[in-house]
């Protein structure tokens, strides 16, 4: 029995990882493990210097707008919020202000849960640069630029999710868009995607639609996993449902707090009436910006084909189990090998067996990316040619595939005639016969009551056909020709 | 024999037929540098390792010039004028800087400035005050205080400025020479030393318009560091001054200039008047329509409010970079707060630190919309009527400043009444970008003063002609300072 609805928002920052370069400087925008190696000028502040907008950052800002149905501008124009920290150079972030339209607003987002679809509404979608990355040690902190001006995009939902499960849904969904719609790999383990989330409670029967009723919001800042958010949000539902409970919840203040992983629990940081005011004023060195319709329409045009589409496609048209179909098109690249293999000519459904079996398990068993994975779409078909011209039983098939993957050669390596099964019925024989009589003794004994000796005779004949003598016809003739003695 | 009291044109004459050779100016123009650093503490540093360079058809080329010293200028001091920058040298050159080196011109000196370029007196670099040199008892104004000082004394025929309120037009007034800021936008502002984006202009101070116009030809061009930076390859600035100025038409603003409001001022600021309108009858006889303007009364009172309230609210965050982190002199203290508040409180001078505070108070949340929202809001009012004045005129013509160059020592200063806007008037042409230009135009008090001509957007080409045609009737071309007696 649940006496309160949770309200849940969220706000996704996510780095644009698919820009060649940075938000406003012609630094390269890519991930190294080289400290400060990715800078120009600008991202350090040097006096003088002034932001260039990166149109191909603008191009796939208004992408992601248009996919979640929002509103996109007629004019863009920057601001500046100014506040004062290490990994911030320029003293003030180069953002966009929700009024009167960044990259989008008042948009909506379906998305899958479990097997329902929800609904999210879009409060606005930006585009701003990242900061600079602090590592904190003893007594000092080193600051890398390497990150300051990475073009990041912030989401904003309204508060329509109820759940903690139904956010990381939320959240993967945005992340299966990023990646589909090649804006960014969206990566957490590379700090790509972080949010902050906002939670407040309601009384169960209220009117859902009237913001008066939804409760006290409370910020939680830098979330920076999927299962950060899950465990916040938990935390932070337990914690205000308590506050209700003891009759403490009217008392709380709007407030900011800060998740801490370590202790799994969110910790106060500020109240509303100390929020920072940043101080936002138009960016003076970046002219207004009128986005002509052709280049909107171009990029409507431009939008790739989306996971929840494509996995309609794998249901209607491949005739792929729902399972299945969501298995595939999960990771973007993934997805793309498995469209690689039929474009290759290989079944949809054969290939999606060894997709979503045999390759995905080896993939969670090595704890790699596809990207990297040794088995290309083209050898998987050398594999599958195999089968079809029957020169591979299936499980020889498995065999050559781990094979290849062991010694890291291509599966026609592992393939020739010579493997073929022996399925001759007067060749297995003779050699069965042949085989039987070198052996008296263990006949002796099987015929004394030894039946595991039946697999020993098994086992000669694969010996002697490297593997290749057909089991099921290898069984029949040795009982047969077992009897007979 | 000296050379470096010459146009760029009479110079480039005298390389090409090797009447002199590049070394041999650059050694002059160092000479004379290092006299007018004794007279006027104009120079933050003197370039003494500078060589002549190749004289080509560039009219620039091989001859010596001076950077003020909020220019980035690669492998050389660039402090701004500002203890926070004081051992600062970039690894960059700015865009204007790139393209005179492009086109032979030899740098010699960085110029002193007003910090950062606020002030508007000359006085407030770390490296102390800049002298008049007709008069060192006088400021030069600023902030292009050292570039003006240096040009008038003689050291070279040219120096870079850079202008967000009047910084290049006030100081060439009270130094008797040519100051001219283009367009917004004509000039790349990357590498200048921001004060207030939307206000900054680059541009030069020379004794001549047409080396003006020279110099802003090389310095000018869209730049791909530079958003606001726009096209100019077909504005051809000296080419444009032929003197011709056929139904060309002229006005002034009653409410800035009308004798009216000045019936018992002083004797200085009379003849300062009586100067202005003189030029105005000249220019009368010369052909030129010149006629009375009225605008609102309350708008232009409003003017000085509305430049400090965006001034200040954008050099709040401009300088914001500046935490002595990064680069310039790093501040103590146990943790980084600590240090950027040593930083700040040591470098910048009380009346950066104050603007600081005003600016950061403008664009407070509850303050914003009363303050500097409104501040923009008069700002197009203002440009709206500027322009729609220049759809019936060529450029508006107005005197600089309320007299000649004042008295270091304030107290020495005649207050006038009604003034602001005779001082303050130049900031227009920052508020809508226009192309505006001071010249000489006589003397009072045997001082140099001086009138402004401001035109449209874009159109430099007509501005530069009316002040090239202007400046031929007047006779003040050329100029070098001359010391006045004093007791």
């Amino acid at each position: 029995m649940t006496k309160y609805i949770a309200k849940i928002g969220l706000e996704m920052h996510c780095e644009m990882s698919e820009t060649n370069s940075k938000v406003f400087s012609g630094a390269a925008n890519c991930y190294t493990e080289v400290p400060n190696s990715n800078v120009r000028p600008l991202d350090m502040a040097f006096p003088g210097t002034l932001p260039v907008v990166n149109k191909e950052a603008v191009r796939l800002a208004l992408m992601a707008s248009m996919i979640l149905n929002c509103k996109q501008p007629e004019v863009l124009q920057f601001e500046r919020k100014n506040y004062y920290y290490p990994d911030l150079p320029k003293g003030f972030q180069i953002t966009q202000e929700t009024k009167p339209n960044p990259m989008g607003i008042y948009g909506e987002c379906e998305y899958e849960f479990g097997d329902e679809i929800r609904k999210c509404r879009i409060n606005n979608i930006h585009l701003e640069e990242d900061a600079a990355s602090l590592d904190h040690f003893y007594k000092t902190s080193n600051i890398d630029y390497n990150r300051a001006g990475v073009p990041l995009l912030e989401l904003v939902t309204e508060p329509d999710i109820h759940s903690a499960d139904e956010a990381v849904a939320f959240l993967e969904h945005m992340r299966s868009v990023y990646q589909y719609a090649g804006i960014s790999e969206a990566d957490s383990k590379k700090g790509q995607i972080r949010c902050d989330v906002n939670v407040s409670l309601m009384d169960e029967g209220l009117d859902e639609m009237d913001p008066a009723n939804w409760g006290t919001k409370i910020e939680i800042k830098n979330v920076n996993s999927f299962g950060g958010v899950r465990d916040a949000i938990n935390y932070e539902i337990k914690r205000q449902t308590e506050a209700k409970e003891n009759g403490t919840y009217d008392e709380m203040e709007q407030q900011t707090r800060r998740w801490d992983e370590e202790s799994g629990t969110t910790i106060f940081m500020r109240s509303k009436a100390d929020a920072i005011d940043y101080k936002y004023y138009v960016e003076p060195n970046i002219p207004k910006i009128k986005i002509e319709k052709e280049w909107l329409d171009e990029i409507r045009k431009s939008i790739p084909e989306l996971a929840m589409d494509r996995k309609k496609k794998y249901i209607s048209e491949y005739g792929l189990s729902n399972y299945d179909a969501g298995v595939l098109v999960k990771d973007k690249n993934i997805s793309d090998y498995y469209e690689k293999c039929l474009e290759l000519g290989i079944d949809a459904k054969v290939a999606s067996n060894w997709v979503a079996v045999n390759i995905i398990g080896e993939l969670n068993k090595e704890g790699t990316d596809i990207r990297e994975f040794y088995l290309t779409p083209e050898m998987l078909k050398q594999i599958i040619e195999g089968i079809n011209s029957g020169i591979l039983s299936s499980k020889q098939a498995k065999e050559v595939f781990t094979k290849a993957l062991e010694e890291k050669k291509e599966p026609k390596n592992y393939i020739s005639k010579d493997n073929a099964q022996i399925s001759d019925e007067g060749e297995l024989t003779s050699l069965i016969v042949k085989i039987l009589d070198e052996n008296p003794q263990q006949i002796e004994l099987y015929k004394g009551g030894r039946d595991n000796l039946f697999d020993y005779f098994v086992g000669q004949v694969m010996k002697n056909t490297r593997g290749k003598a057909n089991p099921v016809m290898t069984k029949e003739i040795l009982h047969r020709e077992l009897d007979k003695r | 024999m000296s050379y470096m009291d010459k146009s760029i044109e009479e110079l480039h004459e005298l390389l090409v037929s090797g009447k002199v050779t590049s070394d041999e100016l650059v050694k002059e123009s160092l000479e004379k540098s290092h006299e007018v650093q004794e007279k006027c503490n104009a120079f933050v540093t003197i370039l003494d390792d500078a060589k002549g360079g190749e004289v080509t058809d560039n009219l620039l080329s091989g001859i010596p010039y001076g950077v003020k010293d909020n220019y980035s200028t690669k492998g050389i001091l660039s402090t701004g004028s500002s203890n926070t920058l004081k051992d600062y040298v970039p690894f960059f050159d700015a865009t204007a800087v790139v393209h005179l080196n492009e086109a032979g011109a030899i740098k010699v000196n960085k110029t002193a400035l007003d910090e950062f370029g606020m002030g508007g007196t000359g006085t407030t670099a770390h490296t102390g005050v800049q002298r008049n040199p007709w008069d060192t008892r006088r400021m030069c104004s600023g902030s292009s205080s050292g570039s003006a000082a240096a040009v008038a004394s003689g050291v070279y025929p040219y120096a870079t400025g850079s202008d967000t309120g009047d910084s290049i037009r006030k100081p060439a007034a009270y130094c008797g020479i040519v100051g001219y800021k283009p367009t917004y936008g004509m000039i790349s502002r990357y590498g200048l030393f921001p004060y207030a984006s939307s206000l900054d202009h680059l541009g030069v101070l020379t004794r001549n318009v047409r080396d003006a116009a020279i110099v802003v030809d090389t310095m000018k061009g869209i730049d791909k560091n530079d958003m606001t930076s726009w096209d100019s390859k077909d504005v051809h600035l000296l080419e444009a001054c032929t003197g011709n100025i056929k139904g060309k038409k002229l006005c002034y603003i009653k409410e800035i200039v009308d004798r009216d409001k000045f019936k018992n001022c002083g004797k200085e600021l009379k003849e300062h008047l009586d100067n202005y309108y003189n030029v105005i009858e000249k220019c009368k006889k010369m052909g030129f329509t010149v006629d009375e303007v009225s605008v609102d009364q309350v708008l232009l009172n409003a003017l000085p409010s509305v430049y400090n309230i965006i001034s200040y609210a954008e050099v709040t965050s401009n300088l914001s970079n500046l935490t002595g982190i990064i680069f310039g002199p790093r501040g103590e203290g146990d943790n980084y707060i600590d240090m950027m508040k040593d930083h700040r409180t040591k470098g910048f001078s009380p009346l950066i630190k104050r603007r600081f505070v005003i600016g950061s108070y403008v664009l407070q949340k509850e303050n914003q919309e009363r303050y500097f929202r409104n501040a923009q809001r008069v700002r197009r009012l203002l440009v709206d009527r500027w322009k729609e004045i220049f759809k019936d005129y060529d450029a508006v013509i107005l005197p600089v400043a309320s007299g000649p160059a004042k008295f270091l020592d304030t107290s020495k200063n005649v207050q006038e009444e009604n003034t602001t806007l005779l001082e303050e008037h130049l900031q227009i042409g920052n508020f809508g970008g226009f192309p505006s230009i001071t010249i000489p135009s006589g003397f009072v008090s045997d001082l140099p003063v001086a009138i402004n001509i401001t035109g449209n957007c874009y159109d430099d080409e007509n501005v530069l002609n009316i002040a090239y045609a202007i400046e031929k009737e007047l006779g003040y071309a050329n100029q070098i300072a001359k010391e006045v007696k004093h007791d």
